[in-house]
């Protein structure tokens, strides 16, 4: 046999061994769950612990179905959708990139509703090494400041907030540049921020109070930006336009919005809709 | 001189052998496939648009700190990878399987295992934390964070193949050198040099490639900030989510930069093998 003609054929032995191992591994995931339906949602990085436990107490109510979650930046997960990724559900930690996905066409317009809120805090590492003691501190001189990146919600609330402490009575009207002028990095996550002010690499970051409810074992120290200043952020979702679990959807929908679903998300630090912030 | 051995990177000059068409034909689906999404990448955005792009002052600073911190990191890595490589090639380390594996170790690491190491080892609260804080360095955050992450990263490929052309010299070249009295500098320096320079230069353009193109250990250890410690793929990556013509612009720029160099080292090298 000629040497192409024997490498075509191991070629084509491969090719053939390939195809049959995609197929073990599609009948063994179906295997795995013989009747369950999957309900796939995708969930800004901030709802990570409280949508997980969302997540199984739909699976409680409803035994035939299975939830898998997606946890990103919600503007990574508008990118995704917006490219085609499959799915049932989008939670987006604010207006703007739901409105992204609505404009792929994604999400139909006027489907999405705002299901919590959430608010903005002050962390510091334990033994606080810039000796912050109240939010007006991080103007200080040789501070080290993170802030999550503009591209990100929470970034981009950081911002707002800022710029709206220049405007309040007690506040320095270079307030927001002062603070920018301390920044050493724009994290592209939230979570990254909070990672790294519980490993002391900075004096102070901003994130959502969501994020640090889920750290009262951890050694940082919170302090409360004042509500003449402090922004609300709206959480907002939908079901995605091309569901095939449309009734799915909107039982979880449904879900987050009844009193159990709100207590829940309230205990991950979230401010329940209607009530006050 | 055994010339011939002393390099391995270039291919020899093809041995007239005729393949059938077969084989063209069987390699143009890889050659497709490597080559589609840059051309896509240069095919989605105009040049117009990409000379109006680079005047934004967030991707020259990206452009430019890429540029000053690789520079620096590849120098780092020839000046300190040298004496390892020829220690190494020279069977000079007890566990020389073990000083082998470490070099490699850095290949395979995720870069996110690479950013959360470092983080460990050279953070405020690292293990050197402490120690560099009393002499007064602040890494973290700064471009110097940025310089370490590359020479973790980037630096076994310079050594990897500075070992292998210093292990391809003849061992009693440099005995009959020493013997005629040529001083251990003088021999490393006119001797193993000149016999194993094609290697240490490949080599280094890999090395400075690389480094060129790190990411992920860079945006856990080192944070993002324009101008300090935003290189080129950290733009690229938020670009792609604020603004997708800045992420276009520093991709073509840096798939511009890799492949004229790699390009260059390897026609320097495939000349010097031809003239030898």
């Amino acid at each position: 046999m000629s040497v192409p003609l024997r490498c075509l054929k191991l070629l084509i032995i491969l090719v053939v061994l390939l195809g049959t191992a995609c197929g073990d591994i599609s009948d063994a995931n179906s295997v795995k769950n013989p009747r369950k339906q999957q309900l796939t949602i995708y969930a800004a990085a901030s709802l990570a612990e409280a949508f997980t436990h969302l997540g199984e107490v739909f699976e409680s109510t409803q035994p035939d179905v299975e939830v898998v979650i997606s946890f990103a930046g919600s503007q990574q997960i508008a990118q995704q959708l917006s490219q085609g990724a499959p799915g049932d559900l989008f939670a987006s930690a604010n207006e703007k990139q739901m409105n992204n996905v609505i404009s792929s066409g994604r999400v139909k317009s006027g489907a999405h509703q705002e299901f919590i809120h959430n608010q903005l805090i002050l962390i510091l590492p334990g033994d606080n090494p810039g000796q912050i003691n109240e939010f007006g501190d991080i103007t200080g001189s040789d501070l080290q400041l993170i802030l999550a990146d503009e591209a990100v919600p929470a970034g981009a609330y950081s911002l707002q907030m800022l710029e709206r402490a220049g405007q309040q009575p007690g506040f320095d009207e270079q307030f927001k540049s002062k603070v920018l002028e301390n920044v050493v990095s724009y994290e592209e996550n939230v979570r990254a921020v909070l990672t790294k002010i519980i490993l002391g690499e900075a004096d102070a970051g901003i994130v959502y109070v969501s994020d640090a409810a889920g750290t009262q074992e951890l050694d940082i120290q919170m302090i409360p930006i004042p509500d003449a200043i402090n922004i609300t952020a709206s959480y907002y979702i939908a079901p995605i336009i091309d569901s095939p679990n449309g009734q799915l959807a909107q039982d979880f929908i449904s879900l987050v919005l009844s009193p159990p679903g709100q207590d829940i998300l309230n205990e991950y630090g979230f401010v329940k809709l209607g009530q006050h912030e | 001189m055994n010339r011939g051995k002393t390099r391995q990177s270039p291919p020899a000059p093809a041995p007239q052998v005729r393949l059938s068409g077969l084989w063209r034909v069987l390699s143009l689906p890889m050659l497709i496939f490597l080559s589609l999404p840059i051309l896509a990448l240069f095919l989605r955005i105009s040049p117009a648009n990409l000379v109006e792009n680079l005047r934004q002052p967030d991707v020259l600073q990206a452009i430019g700190l890429s540029l000053g911190t690789t520079l620096i990191s590849t120098l780092i890595i020839i000046l300190a990878g040298t004496p390892l490589a020829y220690s190494h090639s020279r069977g000079q380390f007890r566990f020389n399987r073990l000083v082998d594996t470490l070099i490699d170790l850095p290949l395979v690491l995720p870069p996110a295992v690479a950013g959360v190491a470092l983080l460990m080892a050279f953070g405020r609260r690292g293990i050197l934390g402490g120690v560099l804080a009393d002499l007064g360095l602040n890494i973290a955050f700064t471009p110097i964070a940025v310089i370490i992450v590359q020479v973790f990263v980037a630096a076994p490929f310079y050594i990897k193949s500075a070992t292998l052309g210093f292990s391809n010299i003849d061992l009693e070249l440099e005995q009959s050198a020493a013997l005629d009295g040529a001083s251990s500098p003088q021999i490393f320096r006119f001797l193993t040099i000149p016999l194993s320079w094609s290697a240490l230069l490949g080599g280094s353009v890999m090395s400075w490639a690389r480094a060129l193109g790190e990411f992920g250990a860079t945006i856990i250890f080192a944070g993002n900030f324009p101008g300090r410690t935003q290189t080129m793929p950290l733009a690229i990556y938020i670009g792609f989510e604020l603004d997708l013509d800045i992420a276009l612009t520093l991709s073509v720029i840096l798939i511009l930069f890799s492949f004229t160099a790699l390009f260059i080292a390897k026609y320097i090298l495939n000349r010097e093998w031809m003239s030898s």
